[in-house]
């Protein structure tokens, strides 16, 4: 089964949405190999330029409103616990209008997955500061610069309860494919958080490029809770500083759709 | 005694509404007909509850504004209303509290503590002593107590004898007659939507606590293992809405339930359930607002809102039971077109509905479950053009790929701008409207009461329907209530009409909201009666009303 539609790609030239929905297909392809029924697969996407990715996947799919992924995927997994809702969301989207479900699927342990495009910019309307653009961000609705300091979603998300926390950056496919495929495979809520520049309002390309380092070349101890937390505020979402990624917190814990 | 009202006042607290309740069962149990009415401030202790129960050897859905009884756990109670009392009305009053000069003093909280019995045993103290004035057996009261009371049933039954010893020393009685009639199901509106909502083939309830439809979740969580059913409580409605909307596209019958204030964040999600096409069942209970409002009173000023809630235009229907039997058997229709349409569906209720208790008739039987007809197939199309207007469902996991869409799509739901599409995904959507109507013509959506060739009609919805039902009769006056608002079968509402002379319109609010939706059909009301005070008319004030202008 090929898993692209014939909808034509609207993303810009070099957007890092093109590498998430390769490294996506890349995961599903082995997992299938591995047994998976892409039956199964239900994706949930916001509204963003992330949100096209659903017109692109021959899959099925919820395209849903800005900030309302997590609710519809948990609603899906309660009511047939052999599908698997992925949700892709934007930082705008998810961070921002549907802040408070990203919240409660976490504390609730909700067994859906979570991978956000984080460009730290919305996009789609032309460019706004979003929860994670840096202090000091200059866009059309910030121009003497972003007065607010970012969310940390990873540190947020830790403590939470998550029981899957990542952070993947799209100039390293293969690794966010890894990622990808373990957070599809874990039996509880799994979440992770995208690096993606966006070309047009926020080339970030450089600055990752330089910065970003894999948790896993450095025996980062990902069931330790305290360890996960400090390596989680390592970098603070401003533009300097080195930028962990991988697995930064794993624990299993009883799941929501099986215990109501 | 063929009517005989009761009113049973005390602090929030005093287990108020669990008096009534026996009460009601108590009369029940003697083949009466019962309506239980419930008044209470929004704290826990404290302030002033009341509730009214009628008693009656006919079916009544309304209360009475005079009392033959009152039973006064405080002061205030008395105090408050001793003018609705009649000329013969009697007082029971627990008088270890306070004294008045008329009446049966009961020294109820002395013997709360004599006994050391919890002061909630009070109840059953009255229950018993009702039993004995009435000359009843003190096996009802037993039958009663087991039926209503699971909790401290041994203090319960003690409190309940101590009332009915009581009674058998004073020189006072009253009599009653057994009716030969069995005695029925006691639910309030909420428990019957809850009851209908679960023969329809509910399988997950959603929602958030918002009086008055709380009670639905109470309902449905106490008895979830027995319905087999889950239950969850979300974060907010926002959450409530989008869960049941993700539950419905996977194929399982959802429900949610809330009121104006939950409603409003729903919106969002009733706008997405119309264009993505996904089947979902909204309860919304309206009480006064605007904003907060009286939260524990009740209100019919939420029409305009509801039928034309969501932005866009696309198919919302729009139910308005008018008692707890017709709650139960249009929440099975609510799931029904819900389910057949694959679009929202709201039964619209208010406090006074779903928090009024009601003996049913209702019959379990006549519920019909419409099959879901789904298929299967690798070229499935979620959004397929049809001359319905309704495409064939699918639900993944099967071998289609089902992509629901909030954007404008084509056929296979993929996300397309090109205006040709948009027309007629539009036109089709719309055409579902056109389909209903059809189906619709030879469904029941209005009730008409009353003589047929009355040159006078009342007309009403919803909850009020029961009120004006009942004084309609009395003073022989044809009664109008639809069932249906969105769509509103006006056609139907306008043939009732022919040979009238005088359309009186009557319902709680200030703008008259279904006069105003009939006059954009063309039907307009001669008077309107209107009341949001936050309290329904009683018979005996409505009566008065339609006298002054008939």
């Amino acid at each position: 089964m090929s898993l692209s539609t014939y909808a034509q790609k609207t993303w810009c030239p070099g957007c890092g949405n093109f590498a998430i929905e390769n490294a996506f297909k890349n995961a599903l392809t082995e997992l299938e190999k591995e047994g998976l029924n892409l039956k199964n697969i239900v994706i949930i996407t916001g509204i963003g330029c992330h949100g096209k990715i659903a017109d692109y996947l021959n899959l099925n799919s919820f395209y849903s409103l800005h900030g309302r992924t997590i609710p519809v995927a948990t609603g899906i997994k309660l009511a047939k616990r052999n599908l698997i809702p992925i949700c892709f969301a934007g930082d705008g989207d998810i961070y921002s209008e549907g802040l408070e479900h990203l919240i409660f699927a976490a504390k609730r342990n909700s067994n859906i997955k979570v991978f956000v495009h984080n460009n730290r910019v919305f996009s789609l309307t032309t460019g706004q500061f979003t929860p994670t653009s840096p202090k000091g961000f200059i866009s059309k609705s910030s121009p003497k610069g972003n007065v607010e300091k970012p969310l940390n979603p990873i540190e947020l998300m830790i403590t939470c309860n998550a029981g899957f926390v990542a952070r993947g950056y799209v100039g390293q496919i293969e690794h966010l494919k890894d990622l990808m495929k373990k957070a599809i495979q874990f039996n509880g809520f799994s979440f992770i958080d995208i690096l993606q520049p966006c070309v047009v309002y926020f080339n970030t390309y450089e600055i990752y490029n330089k910065n970003v380092y894999q948790l896993e070349k450095e025996n980062h101890d990902f069931t330790n809770y305290e360890m996960a937390l400090k390596k989680a505020r390592e970098w603070d979402y401003q533009n300097t500083g080195k930028i962990p990624i991988g697995i930064f917190y794993q624990s299993l814990r009883p799941v929501f759709e099986e215990n109501v | 005694m063929s009517d005989f009202s009761i009113l049973i006042g005390g602090r929030a607290g005093d287990g108020i509404r669990q008096a009534s309740q026996l009460i009601a069962q108590f009369f029940n149990q003697l083949g009466y007909w019962i309506f239980g009415y419930e008044e209470y401030p929004s704290l826990i202790t404290g302030g002033h509850n009341f509730s009214i129960v009628r008693i009656s050897e006919k079916r009544i859905i309304a209360h009475q504004e005079k009392i033959d009884l009152l039973i006064a756990f405080n002061k205030e109670t008395f105090i408050k209303h001793q003018k609705k009392l009649k000329k013969k009305g009697l007082v029971i009053y627990d008088a270890s509290l306070f004294k008045i000069n008329k009446g049966l003093a009961l020294p109820l909280s002395q013997i709360i503590k004599e006994n050391n019995l919890p002061p909630i045993v009070r109840n059953t103290i009255i229950l018993g002593f009702l039993a004995g004035i009435f000359g009843q057996d003190f096996q009802i009261v037993e039958r009663v107590i087991k039926k209503k009371i699971e909790k401290k049933l041994i203090e319960n039954l003690k409190g309940a004898k101590i009332g009915f010893e009581l009674a058998k020393k004073i020189d006072f009685k009253l009599k009653i007659k057994k009716l030969n009639q069995r005695p029925k199901e006691i639910l309030t509106g909420n428990e019957a939507i809850g009851l209908g909502a679960v023969k329809s083939g509910l399988k997950i309830y959603f929602a958030y606590p918002m009086t008055p439809v709380t009670n639905i979740l109470h309902f449905l969580a106490s008895y979830q293992d027995k319905f087999k059913i889950k239950v969850i409580q979300p974060e907010n409605e926002i959450a409530v809405a989008l869960m049941a909307i993700g539950a419905s596209y996977a194929g399982e019958k959802s429900m949610v339930a809330t009121s104006g204030g939950g409603f409003a964040l729903m919106v969002e999600s009733l706008s997405l359930a119309g264009q993505a096409e996904v089947p979902i069942v909204f309860v919304y209970g309206q009480r006064p607002a605007p904003a907060t409002g009286i939260p524990t009173y009740t209100s019919q000023a939420d029409l305009s809102f509801v039928i034309s809630a969501g932005h866009g235009e696309f198919l919302r229907i729009v139910l308005a039971p008018g008692d707890a039997d017709e709650a139960f058997y249009l929440t099975n229709e609510a799931f029904n077109l819900a389910w057949h349409y694959q679009t929202p569906v709201i039964i619209l209720v208010d406090k006074h509905l779903c928090e009024s208790t009601y003996s049913v008739s209702f019959d379990e039987r006549k519920i019909k479950v419409k099959p879901i007809k789904t298929i299967s197939d690798k070229n499935y199309q979620r959004y397929k053009i049809t001359l319905s207007g309704i495409s064939p469902l699918s639900f993944p996991g099967s071998n289609s790929i089902v992509k629901a869409n909030s954007y404008e799509h084509d056929e296979f739901g993929i996300t397309t701008e090109e205006a040709i599409w948009r027309k007629k995904m539009v036109e089709k959507r719309l055409r579902k409207r056109e389909t209903l109507i059809k189906e619709l013509k030879n469904k029941e959506t209005i009730k008409v009461y009353g003589p047929k060739k009355s040159k006078i009609a009342l007309i009403t919805w919803g909850s009020t329907k029961g009120v004006v039902s009942e004084v309609g009769e009395k003073l022989n006056l044809k009664v109008i209530q639809p069932l249906f608002l969105e769509p509103l079968p006006f056609e139907k509402i306008k043939k009732e009409l022919i040979g009238v002379k005088k359309i009186i319109d009557i319902e709680l609010n200030r703008n008259g909201q279904l006069a105003n939706l009939l006059s954009q059909n063309k039907i307009f009301v001669d008077k309107k009666i209107l009341k949001y005070d936050g309290r329904p008319f009683t018979v005996d004030e409505l009566t008065k009303e339609i006298e002054k202008i008939i």
